[in-house]
C-alpha cells in the first residue's frame, strides 16, 4: 500500500508543533546571563525587548508576507501609552503592558484597512509614511509626549508587588524575559493554528488564496492587529524598564533596525527575530565599543554578508547545515 | 453584495452556471464578446478554440478574477456578477490554473487542509492547534488519496514531480467542495502518455459536479466531453455534441486556418 504514509495525517501535523530539544536548550540558555554576564543584564533586557519587537514583525512579514518599514509606530505607541499610563493612572506594570498593547492594537486595526489592500512597494511606502506621520505627531504634541526632550517622570511599581527595578537589571531582565516567553508561547500557538496555516498560504501564493475561498484581506487585518499589539507590548516594556520614552521609539531608524534584525536572524522562522535581535544588539554593543560613531558601518557589512551568503538568515543557514550534516 | 433572490427567468435552476451578454475588452482589443452560455447540472463540457481565443479570459470572468465590462454570471440561477472571487468559491464555483498556482513551500497535506479549513470557516482560529481539526485533516487526506497523492503528501509542493503538481491543482479545487469546476488545461505541460491519467481522474469525479475544461488535445476532448463549446476571437463560434462539432466544416476551417498561420 503505497498510499499510506508512515504517520497518520493528523499525527503528522500535530508532530510539527511539538517542542524540539533545541528549543528547550535555547530557552535555558536565555537564563545564562544571570550567572555568566551579571554586568550585562540591562543589555540582555534590551535584547529581550528587541526580540519581542522582531517577533511581532515576523508575524506579518515572515508569515503573511506583509513588508513594513513603519513598525516602530506601534512600538512607540506602546511605549508612550505605558509611560503615560504610569504617570496618569498608576505604576502597576502588567496593566501598563495591557494598555500599551490595547492602544497599539487599536491603531493597528484602524490602519489595517489600508494595509490589507496593498502589497509590495506600495505597502512599504504606506507603512513608512504612517510611521513618519506618527513620529511627527508625537514631536509636535510636546504637551503630552515631552516632544524631543522625551517623556519624563515615569514611575513604575514593583513587579507583582515584590521586585523593584534595580540598578543591575536583574528585575528588568527577569521581567522582560518572562513577558517575551509568554508572548512567544502565544505566537508559537498562532503559527501552528489554522490561522497560521492561512498566513503561510498568503505568503506562499497570494493569487491562489481567493481561488480556495479565502478572504486574505481579513486574515491580513487580523494578523496586522495582533502584530501591532505585540509591538506595543515591546514598546511598553522599554518604557517601564528604562523609565523614559524618547521620540526615537517612533523613529524610522527603529523600524529599519527591527527589519534588519529579522532579516539577519531569518524571517518566517519564529526564532529568527530572537536570534537576529541578539546578534544585532550584541554586535552594536561591541562595535560601538570599538568605534562609537561608526558602528553602523559594521552592521552594514554584517547585513550584506549575511544576506549574500545566507538568503534565509542565520537560522536558515544553520538549519541547512544541520540538514546536510544529519543526512550523512 | 446581495445576490438576486429571484433567479433570472431565462437562466433557471437547471443550469449550474450561466452567462448572459458577457463582454470584456482591453482598450480596442475585445477578449470576450457577448458570451451567453449554459452549463446544465452535471455537464462535462469542453471549451476549445485557437490560441488567443479568450478561453482563460472566460474562466477569469466567470470566477471573478476579471471584472466584465458588461453582462452577468449566474451560479445556480443566482446573479453572482458582483461577488468577489472568494465569495463565488464559497458558493461552489472553483477553478484550476493553466500554470501551476500552488503553495510552493507547503506540502500537499497542508495546502489541501488549508482549503478545507477555509471552506469550514475555521481559518480565523489563531488560538487552537491545527491538529484539533481532525475531520478537516482527514477530509483533506481522503481527497489526496483519491487523486493518488497520498504517498507524497508530506513532501513540499515544490519538490513534487510536475504531473503530481497538476493533480494537486485539482485537489485544491476539490477541497472547496465545488458544484461547478472550471479546469484550465488540467494536463498542460504533462507528457501525452501521462495526460490520460489526469483525465481519468477528471472523468472519475462525482456525477453531480458540473465540469468545464479547456483542452487542446482533440482526442481527449472527444473522449471526455459530452458537449463542446468553440470559442474564436472572444465569441462563441459554435457549440454542440462532439459529433456535431466534428462534422462542422466551419470549426475545421478555424482550426486548420489557425494551424496554417500559427
Amino acid at each position: 500500500m503505497t498510499d499510506i504514509p508512515t504517520v497518520a495525517p493528523q499525527l503528522y501535523l500535530q508532530s510539527r508543533s511539538r517542542w524540539r530539544p533545541i528549543e528547550i536548550v535555547f530557552w535555558l540558555a536565555t537564563l545564562l546571563p544571570f550567572w555568566l554576564f551579571p554586568d550585562y543584564l540591562s543589555l540582555a533586557s534590551q535584547i529581550a525587548v528587541a526580540s519581542l519587537f522582531a517577533l511581532s514583525l515576523d508575524l506579518i512579514l515572515g508569515y503573511a508576507g506583509v513588508v513594513s518599514l513603519g513598525h516602530a509606530a506601534f512600538f512607540g505607541l506602546g511605549a508612550y501609552t505605558a509611560g503615560l499610563f504610569s504617570i496618569y493612572v498608576w505604576g502597576e506594570v502588567f496593566t501598563g503592558l495591557i494598555a500599551g498593547a490595547a492602544v497599539a492594537a487599536l491603531v493597528g486595526y484602524a490602519s489595517s484597512f489600508i494595509i490589507s489592500r496593498f502589497r509590495h512597494l506600495t505597502l512599504i511606502m504606506i507603512t513608512l509614511g504612517l510611521g513618519l506621520l506618527l513620529h511627527e505627531a508625537a514631536n509636535s504634541a510636546g504637551w503630552l509626549t515631552g516632544g524631543s526632550d522625551g517623556l519624563q517622570g515615569i514611575e513604575v511599581w514593583k513587579v507583582a508587588g515584590l521586585f523593584s527595578f534595580d540598578l543591575y537589571g536583574v528585575t528588568a531582565y527577569s521581567y522582560t524575559l518572562g513577558v517575551l516567553f509568554v508572548v512567544f508561547l502565544a505566537a508559537r500557538r498562532l503559527i501552528n493554528s489554522p490561522f497560521g496555516l492561512a498566513l503561510r498560504g498568503i505568503r506562499e501564493n497570494f493569487v491562489r488564496m481567493p481561488a480556495i475561498g479565502a478572504d486574505s484581506n481579513s486574515h491580513i487585518r487580523k494578523v496586522y492587529t495582533i502584530s501591532a499589539a505585540l509591538a506595543g507590548v515591546a514598546g511598553a516594556l522599554i518604557a517601564q524598564t528604562t523609565q523614559t520614552v524618547s521620540l526615537e521609539a517612533l523613529s524610522f531608524e527603529r523600524s529599519a533596525d527591527v527589519l534588519v534584525m529579522l532579516v539577519l536572524g531569518g524571517a518566517g522562522r519564529l526564532y529568527g527575530g530572537l536570534i537576529g535581535a541578539a546578534v544585532f544588539m550584541i554586535a552594536r554593543d561591541q562595535f560601538s565599543g570599538i568605534a562609537p560613531q561608526y558602528w553602523y558601518f559594521w552592521i552594514g557589512i554584517l547585513l550584506v554578508v549575511v544576506v549574500m551568503l545566507l538568503p534565509n538568515g542565520i537560522l536558515g543557514g544553520l538549519s541547512k547545515i544541520f540538514a546536510r550534516w544529519s543526512r550523512r | 453584495m446581495n445576490a438576486a433572490a429571484n433567479p433570472n427567468p431565462t437562466v433557471g435552476r437547471q443550469n449550474a452556471l450561466s452567462t448572459r451578454g458577457l463582454s470584456k475588452s482591453f482598450g480596442s482589443l475585445t477578449v470576450a464578446n457577448d458570451i451567453a452560455l449554459n452549463l446544465p447540472v452535471g455537464a462535462r463540457y469542453a471549451l476549445i478554440g485557437p490560441n488567443g481565443a479568450g478561453k482563460t479570459t472566460l474562466i477569469n470572468l466567470m470566477t471573478g478574477m476579471l471584472a466584465p465590462n458588461s453582462g452577468q454570471i449566474f451560479l445556480g440561477g443566482d446573479d453572482v456578477t458582483a461577488l468577489a472571487p472568494q465569495q463565488r468559491v464559497r458558493r461552489g464555483l472553483a477553478r484550476t490554473f493553466q500554470i501551476n498556482t500552488l503553495f510552493a513551500g507547503l506540502n500537499a497535506l497542508e495546502a489541501v487542509t488549508l482549503a478545507v479549513c477555509e471552506r469550514r470557516g475555521v481559518t480565523g482560529r489563531f488560538w487552537q492547534n491545527i491538529a484539533v481539526n481532525k475531520d478537516a485533516i482527514e477530509e483533506a487526506y481522503e481527497i489526496l488519496v483519491k487523486l493518488k497523492l497520498g504517498d507524497c503528501c508530506y513532501q513540499p509542493t515544490r519538490e513534487l514531480p510536475y504531473g503530481r503538481q497538476r493533480l494537486l491543482e485539482i485537489a485544491l479545487a476539490l477541497a472547496t467542495k465545488p458544484k461547478v469546476l472550471l479546469l484550465d488545461e488540467p494536463a498542460a505541460g504533462v507528457p501525452q502518455e501521462e495526460s490520460g491519467d489526469i483525465f481519468e481522474v477528471v472523468a472519475g469525479l462525482s456525477d453531480d459536479l458540473t465540469l468545464l475544461f479547456i483542452e487542446h488535445d482533440m482526442h481527449v476532448v472527444f473522449r471526455f466531453a459530452t458537449h463542446i463549446i468553440v470559442l474564436v476571437g472572444g465569441a462563441v463560434f459554435t457549440q454542440g455534441t462532439p459529433a456535431e462539432i466534428a462534422a462542422d466544416p466551419g470549426v475545421r476551417e478555424v482550426y486548420l486556418g489557425a494551424r496554417k498561420h500559427g
